[in-house]
């Protein structure tokens, strides 16, 4: 059984009287240890996803499908569960997420505070070793412990946050963009905590980016979302260096393999914005913005197909892989 | 169109800014001795990480910040500081921000935001016309359908060509650019990078592009910079520069990006250092993965790695790098 498992998770939002499916039909799966990467544009539905995980989702939102945490449904929970699941069995990491310490507090106390919600019996020491603990797992010295927020760089306030996810030892951690506001030498770093954690706590990751860069490094596999769908999945490696989708093409040219010669003065870019939500173009929402679009591809929406182990929503990708 | 500093549009000679410390925290040194040279029609890319001076440098080159010492030199005169002076060059050398979220003004329209740049300098003449050109060179087609938009009723890609047609319509030679793309979708920021690389070809411009990201050098710099504490380490031709790097620091900039898997990575620990207290010797040593492997004691350098410190990078050469392992022919 996986640790998590989307089973045809679909999200609508009701906006201004009509209904915005902002997730279409999603299922995917992690297993303990393992990471999985979502990639997409802005608007695509990634985070929209994810958050029904820890049922974080707006309240107009409508989710239909099955969420399973360890074969438990979190979508029928009551609150009182749903809350008990935060932080203890799955926690997040948010974008831009060093912005939410609180400026007046110590970062120890701010560590401590979802140990002792979760167990309100630990004692004060206890809670002081355990916050130790963990701000030496993700690299810095437990004496921080008795810094400000303003006292520490952006780096390390993100290694904050991500050593407040561990707090409760979760067993699934969900990383919404958690290194794109950083420089590269910290977004290293911070990469190099993650990869570890699920390496040698064999917990779960579920790693949202828009650079597909990122996700290749760090992990096993990727799934590359646009207008709400699922358009490819596979192992990391093999969506980054060969990827089937058009769409998926697109993301993975964004970034330059610094050394080879045809991307100087070639920046690759992909013309025109994803669809609205709730207007999307028949058959293929990705057609009008297609570098290698049919007639066909405005009739039929492509199912999400398996082409070895690697699976892609294009008719002319799977067409392709038949000949071949 | 090489740095060779008798063609170039704009030059930093000598500069070093300073800040004074806070809580008597002595002095620090942003930007430490720097030569830099942006030829006519030429894109350079200035990278390190954050804190290294590089966002201090480009501000001194835009006439925001008066060095400390050293001078920027604009077409081969010295630039001057009165308000006046000043105010006709921000004219020619125009500024495009990171986040145009934060750049644009939410209830400015896009007309406005635009021409707020000619109403400032007075240029008051066919001003719609000039919007409207300004738009189109920013890929804004037909301009007369954004001119009334909102900048929250626009894509972040289509925000960031707004903020470049205000910097266009000045009619500018020269744009320095902070972090153009980094807020960006990935799709959108090729399509960013190719307007550049397109209104160089167009106009002439030249460039000067402020970033951590060394894929985007690779895109479109005829030129990289690389700027650890305050000095250039490393510079050249970039196929030279990112391709065949020399310096160290260069070396694990690049082993970190990513896509640079075939590279063993080397994660410096820490952060740039203090800018109030300049390491002895080489700025670089303390996190020199080449002194702290001992490659250094073995080649017989790493003394004056501690102690000798490197001289400013010369403007006009082709590929150097500020490391005694340059200069010891090692």
């Amino acid at each position: 059984m996986a640790l998590l498992e989307f089973d045809d998770v679909s999200v609508t939002y009701r906006s201004r009287g009509a209904d915005v499916p902002a997730v279409r039909n999603v299922s995917l799966s992690v297993d303990a240890g393992e990471s999985l990467g979502i990639a997409g544009e802005s608007g695509c539905g990634k985070t929209t996803l994810t958050s029904t995980v820890l049922r974080m989702q707006p309240k107009t939102a409508r989710v239909t499908g099955e969420v399973r945490l360890d074969g438990q449904n979190v979508l029928g929970l009551s609150w009182g569960k749903v809350r008990a699941l935060r932080w203890a069995q799955a926690s997040v990491v948010f974008q831009g997420a060093m912005h939410a310490l609180n400026p007046v507090q110590r970062i120890g106390d701010q560590l401590a505070e979802p140990i002792l919600l979760h167990s309100p019996k630990t004692s004060k020491a206890k809670a002081d070793t355990k916050v130790g603990e963990l701000l030496e797992m993700v690299g810095l010295p437990a004496r921080r412990a008795q810094a400000y927020p303003h006292q520490l760089s952006g780096g390390q306030k993100q290694r904050v946050m991500i050593a407040m996810a561990l707090a409760c030892g979760p067993r699934l951690i969900v990383a919404d963009e958690p290194t794109t506001a950083l420089d590269v030498m910290v977004q290293a770093q911070v990469l190099d905590v993650i990869t570890a954690l699920v390496k040698d706590l064999g917990v779960g990751l579920v790693f949202i980016s828009h650079d597909l860069s990122v996700l290749s490094s760090t992990c096993d596999r990727i799934a590359v979302m646009y207008a709400g769908r699922v358009v490819e999945e596979g192992p990391a490696a093999d969506v980054f260096d060969r990827p089937k989708h058009p769409y998926a093409g697109a993301l993975a040219g964004a970034f330059p393999r610094i050394g080879d010669t045809r991307f100087r003065y070639a920046p690759a870019g992909l013309p025109g914005d994803p669809p609205f939500p709730g207007d999307l173009p028949s058959g293929c929402p990705f057609h009008p913005r297609c570098p290698r679009v049919e007639a066909r591809c405005s009739a039929t929406e492509p199912e999400l197909l398996a082409i070895g182990d690697h699976k892609t929503a294009c008719l002319v990708a799977q067409d392709e892989a038949v000949q071949a | 169109m090489t740095g060779d500093g008798t063609n170039a549009a704009l030059e930093a000679r000598g500069v070093a800014v300073s800040f004074r410390g806070r809580g008597g925290g002595g002095t620090a040194w942003a930007v430490d001795g720097v030569d830099l040279a942006l030829g006519r029609g030429e894109i350079v890319a200035l990278v390190g990480e954050s804190g290294c001076g590089k966002t201090t440098l480009a501000r001194t080159l835009l006439g925001l910040e008066k060095p400390t010492n050293g001078e920027v030199v604009v077409d081969g005169e010295p630039l001057e500081y009165g308000r006046k002076a000043l105010k006709a060059y921000r004219r020619r050398v125009q500024l495009v921000l990171q986040d145009p979220t934060g750049a644009l003004n939410p209830r400015h329209t896009v007309y406005e935001a635009v021409a707020e740049g000619l109403r400032v300098h007075g240029a008051v003449e066919a001003e719609r016309q000039r919007v409207a050109e300004a738009l189109s060179l920013a890929g804004l087609r037909p301009p007369e359908r954004f001119f009334l938009r909102y900048p929250h009723e626009l894509s972040g890609g289509q925000r960031q060509r707004v903020v470049i047609a205000g910097a266009l319509v000045l009619e500018p030679d020269i744009i320095v650019a902070d972090e153009p793309v980094s807020s960006l979708d990935a799709s959108v920021r090729g399509e960013i990078l190719a307007l550049l690389l397109k209104l160089r070809e167009q106009l002439g411009l030249s460039l000067l592009v402020v970033t951590h990201d060394l894929g985007l050098a690779w895109n479109i710099a005829d030129r990289v910079a690389v700027m650890y504490l305050g000095r250039i380490v490393e510079e050249g031709p970039t196929e030279q520069v990112l391709a065949n790097p020399q310096h160290p620091y260069t070396r694990a900039l690049l082993s970190v990006v990513p896509e640079m898997e075939r590279l063993e990575q080397v994660v410096l620990t820490g952060e740039p250092p203090d800018p109030t207290k300049v390491p002895a010797g080489c700025r670089f040593h303390p996190r020199c993965p080449v002194v702290a492997s001992g490659e250094a004691a073995r080649l017989g350098i790493e003394e004056a790695c501690r102690t000798q410190p490197l001289p400013v990078l010369t403007v006009g050469t082709d590929h150097t790098s500020a490391c005694h392992l340059a200069t010891s022919g090692a």
